[in-house]
C-alpha cells in the first residue's frame, strides 16, 4: 500500500493506494468524489477531468502517485470554493448545456481552468480548452455559448408551456451532485464481471467452476444453469431470443457466457484469462450476404431472415418505367454505437423477498417484466428504482447489465454491483443497424415524382432486440415527407454474428434518408432542378395521402421547415458557387435533406399513465414515470402538468419513476414521451385541478398558495382547499393516454402513428480537394415541433441530434472486435460541430398536448444525407457509403471527376 | 504490489537493478494499455525525479528531460526549430493528456502513429538512457526499432533527449485525423528547413504512421536542398515517398496514406515558404 497525501478540494485529505491505481479510482473509492465520473479509463472521453496543481487531466489515467504534495480539485469542490465555477455552472444552466449530465464534471473542470487563466475566451480558445472531453448529448453548442457568457445575467425564468425555462434537474447535475448507475453502491456490495465470448461464434465448456471459484475466492460464478426462469430476453414478445448466458454456443463476440461475483479487492485482481472456459471457433457470418447462405441460428428464421417489411402504394415499377427520368443508386451503411458517456451500471439487493434493481434504465417497467420471467418470480417481486442515466440513445432500452446482478442478489441475499468497462457496454449492447440499401426513383418533366421502390437489407446481428421495429419502420418512412402515389418498399432484417442491432435514435430511419435524399438529388442534376425546389414541390401535405394511406388535415409541417430554409438556402447556393467560380483545391456545397418521423409504436398501443397527488398540507406531487435520459422529460412533461393544473412549476415536487410508486409511462424511445406521456400529463393536470375547483366550488379560478392551498374564484373570493391530512396524498389523480392510430393492412396501408414531426435542414461546407476533409461551417435546422413545450430543450435536441448526424456522416463506424473504445471509435468532438442555427417551427397537431409533436428522433435524419448533399454540391462525389472519412471522399471526388 | 517514486536518478537506477519493474510517467499510454487487467506487481512512477525535469539549452543544443510533458513543451522559450514540436504538442490528444504525458512516454510507447515521433526524427533527436550499469546514447531512429519496440533494456530508462541546434531553422508538423481533437492521426509530416538567403540549404522531412515507424524521406530532402523558399510545393515528388509503407485500417487505406502524406508535405513546405 502506498500512501498519497494531497490537498483535496481545498482539504488535506489521504489515501492508499494499492499499486499502481488511477487517480479517479483513489478519488471514487476512497474519497467520494462521485463527481468524477469514469466513460473509458483511457483518456478518451474525458468525463473524469479533475485539476492536478491547477492543471486539467484526465484522473482515469493519471497514476494515483502524482497527487502526492499535490492540490487536486474537482467539480464538487470547485463549485464550493470558486466564485467563478459558481457562476459558470449558472451559465450552464442559463443556457441548457448540461442534458444528461455525465460529462458535465468535465466540462466544468476544464472550463474552470480555462477561465481561471483567461476570462474572455474566444470560441476557438474554448474549444481548445473543453476539446478533451466528449459530450454526446448536447452537440457542444450551449456548451460553448455558456463558457463564453458564464458572467452573464440570469433570465426569467418562464415554466409555462412555451417557456424557456432551466431544466429542473440542473442544479445537480451541473454541480456534481446527480447520481448515476455507479455512484450510489452499498458499501458491502460484491462486484459482478461477465465472462464474454472473445469470438464471433463459438461452441464452448465450463472446466471445473467450483474450483476455479474456491482458488479465487469468489462468492458466486452464474452460467445458464443458473437463470431460475426463462434464459431469454428481448423487447419484442414474439421476438424473446437473446440469452442472459449463452449455452453451449456463443454466437457474437461480447456474449455473456457466465458472470462472476466476489469481494471489489479480489475482482480487481482477478484474472479472467484463466476462467476455465474451452472456446471452439466456428466460421462466422458476419454479413447478411454471408448469413443467407450459413448454418440457421434461429428456429423458424430460414435464411436467418429474422423478419421483412412491406409498405406499397400505387404501381411504383410502372410509374417509373413511364418516368420522364430516373435514378437509382445503392448505398451502404455501418454499425453505429451509441457511445453515451456512462456505461451501463448498477447495482441489485434483496429486500424482503423482493429484488430491487437501482441503475441506469430507458424502460423501468419493460425491464421488471423482463425480469420476472428471468428470475421466475412475479412483478411485485421486482422493483426498478432508475438512477439517472448518462446517455441512452436506444441502448439502454434492452437489458444489459440488469439480470446478472439480479440473479446474483437473488442467490446470495447481499447487494451486488457492475459496471460496464468501455469494451464491455461497445462489445456486447446494442447497435444502429448497418444497412444496403437500393432506391430506384423517378420523376416527371416537371420534378414531380413518378414512382418509388426502396430495398434494404439490415443486419440486425445475433438477437432481435429492435430489429422488427427497424424492420417494420423504414418502409413507412422511407418515403421521407415526400408526396408519393407510386410506392413501394422491403425491407429485411438479417440475423448475422454480429452485435445484436437494436434501436438508435430514428430506428433504421436516418439510413433510408441516406438512400432516398442521394436519389432525390440525382434527379434534381437530371432535371436541372433547384434542389431545395424539388422538395417544396413534393413535399407532403395536409389532404395528400401519406406512403401508407394515411391522410392529416392541417399538421402537416414539412413545407413550413422548408420555407424556413429558403432564404439562407438561396443566398448559402450563390456564396459557394461564387467562391467556386475562383477555382482552387478548397470548394464550397451547400445541401438540404428532408426527414419525418412518427411518434410512438407503430399501430400498437403504447400508454402512458401519469399519477399527481396533492399532499395534505397542500404540496402538489408529480410521479414523473417518462425516464429523463438527458432529453428533458422532467421539465417538459412538469411543465405541461403545471400548466394544465394551473399552478407555478416551481410548485410541482417530482417523484422518479420507481416501479414500486410511479405508474407505467412507458419506455423512453420513440419520440414519444413529449407526445404521450405529455398528454397523460395534460389529462392529469386536469383532473387534479377539476377535483381542486369541486371541492370549492368554484367553475374555474386561480390557485393559489398563501396559507394552504387556495383557488381564487373569477368574483376575486379566495377559497381555501379543504384537504384531509394523514393520507400520502389528499387528493389523486392517474390519467391514461394512448395514442389513436390503426393497424397496416397486408401492403402497409392504415395509420401507423397518430402524430409525425417533420424536419428540413441543410448544411454549409467546405472540402479540401486535395486530402478529401470535409469542415462544416454551419448547419441550418428547421423542425415542425407542433409546439415547443420548452424551446430552449428542443434546441438542445436539434444540437445533440445534429451531432450525431455528423457523427454518421462523416466519423462513425463500429467494427465488432476492432473499434471497442473511444479513440478507434471516433464520436464528434466540439471542434467537430459548427454553428446552428435552429429554426423552430410550430404547425400545431390535434393529438398533441397544447399541439406539440415529439422531436427527439427526427433531429438526426436529415443531417446525414444533407451534409453528403453538399460535398456533392461542392465537387461533385457522390457518397454511397457512410462514413465518409477522407479516403472515401477523395476516391468519390475522382470517381466524378472520371465519369 | 509496489510503486516507487524516486526523488533522485540514482535510487531509481538502484531500484531498477534490484527486479524487473514496469515504468510509468504521466500514464496516458500505460492505463489504457492495461484496461482492466492487473497493474504489474513493481512499478516506478519516474515523475518525482529531479533530474528528468526540464527543457534546457545544452553546448551543441537542446535537451528535453524525459520527465517534460507536451505542456512544458508548449509552455518552453524555443526558437523557431521548435515550431513543429509546439504543434504537434498542442495536439497530441487533449489538453488533458498534453498536462500529463511525456515526451519521452511518446517514443518509448512506441506507437507507428506518435505524434511527437516524426518531429523528433526530423530533428535528428539522441535518445539518452541510463542505467546502474552507465549511460548511453543513440539515434531516435534506431530506439525505436518496430510497432510497440525498442532499445529500452531491462533496468535502464530514458533520462533525456537531445536535439541539435539548427540556427535560423524554420519547423512545421501537420497531422490529419478524421476530428478535430482526441484523433490518432491518419497521417502526420514533420519538415525542417534552414536556408541562406531565400535558398534551402538543409532538409528534413518526416512522416508519420506511414510505417513501422515514422521515418525521414532522405531523398524529398535532397530535392529541397538548393531550391528557393518560394518554389518549394513542387519538389516534392510521389516517388520520394517510395520508402513508406502505409497500411489499411480502421482510418483509412494504405494508398489514402501515401498520397495524404505527400499533400501534407507540401502544405508544411508552402506554410514554411510563406513565412521563412
Amino acid at each position: 500500500m502506498t500512501k498519497i497525501a494531497f490537498t483535496l478540494n481545498g482539504r488535506p485529505a489521504e489515501a492508499g493506494a494499492a499499486g499502481l491505481e488511477r487517480l479517479a479510482t483513489v478519488l471514487r473509492r476512497d474519497l467520494g468524489c462521485h463527481d468524477v465520473k469514469i466513460g473509458c479509463d483511457a483518456g478518451d472521453c474525458g468525463a473524469c477531468t479533475v485539476l492536478l496543481g491547477g492543471a486539467p487531466v484526465c484522473a482515469c489515467i493519471t497514476p494515483a502517485t502524482l497527487a502526492e504534495g499535490q492540490a487536486v480539485e474537482t467539480l464538487t469542490g470547485l463549485h464550493a470554493t470558486d466564485p467563478l465555477v459558481a457562476q459558470l455552472t449558472k451559465a450552464f444552466e442559463r443556457h441548457g448545456a448540461a442534458q444528461c449530465g455525465i460529462c458535465t464534471p468535465g466540462m466544468l473542470v476544464s472550463a474552470a481552468a480555462l477561465l481561471r487563466a483567461n476570462p474572455a475566451p474566444d470560441e476557438p480558445q474554448v474549444r481548445d480548452a473543453l476539446g478533451g472531453v466528449l459530450c454526446r448529448c448536447t452537440g457542444y453548442r450551449k456548451i460553448i455559448d455558456a463558457v463564453i457568457d458564464w458572467r452573464g445575467a440570469e433570465a426569467p425564468q418562464d415554466g409555462r408551456v412555451g417557456g424557456a425555462v432551466a431544466r429542473v434537474d440542473g442544479a445537480r447535475k451541473v454541480e456534481g451532485r446527480e447520481v448515476f448507475g455507479d455512484d450510489a453502491p452499498p458499501a458491502d456490495a460484491l462486484v459482478l464481471r461477465v465472462i464474454r465470448s472473445p469470438h464471433h461464434l463459438a461452441r464452448f465448456g465450463f472446466g471445473d467452476l467450483d474450483a476455479y471459484a474456491k482458488a479465487e475466492g469468489l462468492d458466486l460464478i452464474l452460467t445458464a444453469a443458473d437463470v431460475p426462469g426463462l434464459n431469454a430476453f428481448g423487447v419484442i414478445p414474439a421476438f424473446v431470443d437473446q440469452p442472459v448466458y449463452a449455452e453451449g454456443t456463443a454466437r457474437f463476440r461480447g456474449e455473456a457466457v457466465a458472470a462472476v461475483i466476489g469481494p471489489a479487492a479480489r475482482m480487481t485482481a482477478l484474472d479472467l484469462s484463466a476462467f476455465p472456459v474451452s472456446w471452439h471457433p466456428e466460421p462466422e457470418a458476419l454479413t447478411p450476404e454471408a448469413a443467407r447462405a450459413a448454418g440457421q441460428m434461429h428456429e423458424g428464421r430460414a435464411e436467418n431472415v429474422m423478419c421483412r417489411g412491406f409498405v406499397k402504394k400505387g404501381e411504383a415499377e410502372e410509374a417509373i418505367a413511364s418516368a420522364f427520368v430516373t435514378a437509382e443508386g445503392s448505398f451502404q451503411t455501418g454499425f453505429i454505437e451509441h457511445a453515451y458517456i456512462e456505461p451501463e451500471a448498477g447495482f441489485a439487493r434483496w429486500e424482503n423477498g423482493r429484488v430491487e434493481i437501482i441503475g441506469g434504465t430507458q424502460a423501468p417497467q419493460m425491464n421488471r417484466d423482463s425480469l420476472a420471467l428471468i428470475l421466475n418470480l412475479p412483478q411485485e417481486a421486482i422493483r426498478i428504482l432508475p438512477t439517472a442515466v448518462g446517455g441512452g440513445f436506444g441502448s439502454k432500452l434492452d437489458l444489459s447489465w440488469q439480470p446478472h446482478v439480479a440473479l446474483a442478489a437473488m442467490r446470495l441475499k447481499r447487494p451486488v454491483r457492475v459496471v460496464y468497462s468501455r469494451s464491455d457496454s461497445m462489445s456486447s449492447t446494442t447497435k444502429r443497424h448497418p444497412a444496403q440499401m437500393r432506391v430506384r426513383a423517378g420523376a416527371t418533366k416537371e420534378g414531380r415524382l413518378s414512382g418509388f421502390a426502396f430495398d434494404g437489407a439490415f443486419n440486425t446481428g445475433a438477437y432481435a432486440s429492435w430489429g422488427p421495429t427497424v424492420a417494420n419502420r423504414v418502409p413507412v418512412h422511407a418515403s421521407g415527407p415526400y408526396a408519393h402515389a407510386d410506392y413501394v418498399a422491403r425491407t429485411e432484417a438479417v440475423h448475422t454474428n454480429c452485435v445484436p442491432a437494436g434501436a438508435f435514435r430514428g430506428f433504421g430511419v436516418p439510413q433510408a434518408a441516406i438512400a432516398q435524399e442521394c436519389v432525390f438529388d440525382d434527379l434534381c442534376l437530371a432535371l436541372g432542378m433547384d434542389r431545395l425546389e424539388f422538395r417544396l414541390l413534393n413535399a407532403l401535405d395536409n389532404g395528400i395521402p401519406t406512403a401508407t394511406g394515411q391522410v392529416f388535415d392541417g399538421a402537416v409541417g414539412i413545407k413550413p421547415c422548408l420555407e424556413a430554409l429558403k432564404p439562407a438556402w438561396e443566398e448559402a447556393v450563390k456564396a459557394a458557387e461564387a467562391f467556386n467560380a475562383q477555382g482552387g483545391t478548397l470548394r464550397k456545397g451547400v445541401g438540404v435533406a428532408c426527414g419525418w418521423y412518427g411518434c410512438g409504436n407503430t399501430s400498437l398501443p403504447n400508454p402512458s399513465t401519469i399519477r399527481a397527488g396533492i399532499t395534505g398540507d397542500g404540496r402538489i406531487v408529480l410521479h414523473q414515470g417518462a425516464m429523463d435520459i438527458g432529453q428533458g422529460a422532467n421539465t417538459v412533461i412538469a411543465q405541461i402538468f403545471a400548466e394544465a393544473l394551473g399552478v407555478p412549476l416551481e410548485k410541482v415536487e417530482l417523484i422518479g419513476p420507481d416501479t414500486d410508486v410511479t405508474p407505467d409511462a412507458g419506455k423512453t424511445s420513440a419520440s414519444r414521451q413529449t407526445f404521450v406521456s405529455g398528454n397523460a400529463a395534460r389529462l392529469t393536470g386536469l383532473a387534479l385541478r377539476a377535483e381542486v375547483l369541486r371541492l370549492t366550488n368554484c367553475a374555474d379560478g386561480v390557485i393559489g398558495f398563501e396559507g394552504g392551498l387556495t383557488v381564487t374564484a373569477p368574483d376575486g373570493i379566495r377559497h381555501h382547499v379543504p384537504l384531509a391530512e394523514g393520507m400520502d396524498y389528499a387528493i389523486e389523480a392517474a390519467e391514461t393516454y394512448d395514442p389513436p392510430t390503426l393497424p397496416l393492412d397486408k401492403n402497409g396501408q392504415g395509420v401507423p402513428y397518430a402524430v409525425y414531426g417533420y424536419t428540413a435542414q441543410m448544411a454549409e461546407l467546405t472540402v479540401d480537394t486535395t486530402l478529401g476533409t470535409v469542415v462544416l461551417t454551419r448547419i441550418h435546422a428547421a423542425h415542425d415541433v407542433g409546439r415547443a413545450i420548452n424551446p430552449m430543450l428542443v434546441e438542445g435536441q436539434i444540437h445533440g441530434g445534429v451531432a450525431q448526424g455528423i457523427g454518421l456522416a462523416l466519423m462513425e463506424e463500429y467494427i465488432p472486435g476492432r473499434t471497442d473504445n473511444l479513440h478507434d471509435y471516433l464520436i464528434p468532438t466540439i471542434g467537430d460541430v459548427p454553428p446552428i442555427t435552429s429554426l423552430i417551427v410550430e404547425v400545431t397537431d390535434p393529438h398533441g398536448p397544447y399541439g406539440a409533436k415529439g422531436l427527439g428522433e427526427h433531429v438526426l435524419i436529415p443531417t446525414a444525407p444533407a451534409i453528403l448533399s453538399a460535398i456533392r454540391h461542392a465537387t461533385g462525389a457522390r457518397i454511397t457509403r457512410v462514413p465518409a472519412t477522407p479516403d472515401r471522399v477523395l476516391a468519390a471526388i475522382r470517381a466524378a471527376k472520371e465519369a | 504490489m509496489t510503486v516507487f517514486r524516486p526523488r533522485h536518478l540514482d535510487e531509481a537506477l538502484a531500484e531498477l537493478a534490484a527486479a524487473p519493474t514496469a515504468l510509468i510517467a504521466g500514464g496516458t499510454d500505460v492505463f489504457p494499455a492495461l484496461g482492466v487487467r492487473q497493474a504489474p506487481a513493481r512499478v516506478m512512477d519516474l515523475t518525482a525525479i529531479d533530474e528528468l525535469r526540464g527543457v534546457s539549452r545544452t553546448g551543441a543544443g537542446w535537451r528535453i528531460g524525459a520527465g517534460a510533458t507536451w505542456t512544458d513543451i508548449v509552455g518552453a522559450d524555443l526558437p523557431p526549430l521548435f515550431d513543429a514540436l509546439k504543434q504537434a504538442a498542442r495536439q497530441v490528444g487533449s489538453v488533458q493528456i498534453q498536462n500529463t504525458g511525456t515526451v519521452a512516454g511518446n517514443i518509448c510507447n512506441a506507437s507507428p502513429a506518435a505524434d511527437g515521433v516524426p518531429v523528433l526524427v526530423a530533428m535528428e533527436a539522441e535518445v539518452e538512457l541510463a542505467s546502474a550499469a552507465g549511460t548511453r546514447r543513440m539515434p531516435l531512429g534506431r530506439f525505436i526499432t518496430g510497432p510497440r519496440r525498442t532499445e529500452l533494456r531491462a533496468g535502464e530508462i530514458v533520462t533525456a533527449l537531445y536535439l541539435p541546434d539548427r540556427d535560423g531553422a524554420v519547423s512545421r508538423f501537420e497531422k490529419l485525423g478524421s476530428r478535430a481533437y482526441l484523433v490518432i492521426s491518419i497521417v502526420s509530416v514533420a519538415v525542417i528547413l534552414w536556408t541562406e538567403g531565400r535558398i534551402v540549404t538543409g532538409a528534413r522531412v518526416a512522416v508519420g504512421a506511414a510505417s513501422p515507424v515514422p521515418m525521414r524521406l532522405p531523398e524529398a530532402e535532397a530535392a529541397l536542398k538548393g531550391r528557393a523558399l518560394s518554389d518549394l510545393s513542387g519538389a516534392v515528388l510521389p516517388h520520394h515517398l517510395a520508402a513508406l509503407t502505409p497500411i489499411d485500417d480502421v482510418r483509412a487505406t494504405g494508398g489514402y496514406r501515401r498520397e495524404a502524406a505527400l499533400a501534407l508535405i507540401r502544405r508544411a513546405l508552402t506554410e514554411l515558404g510563406g513565412t521563412a
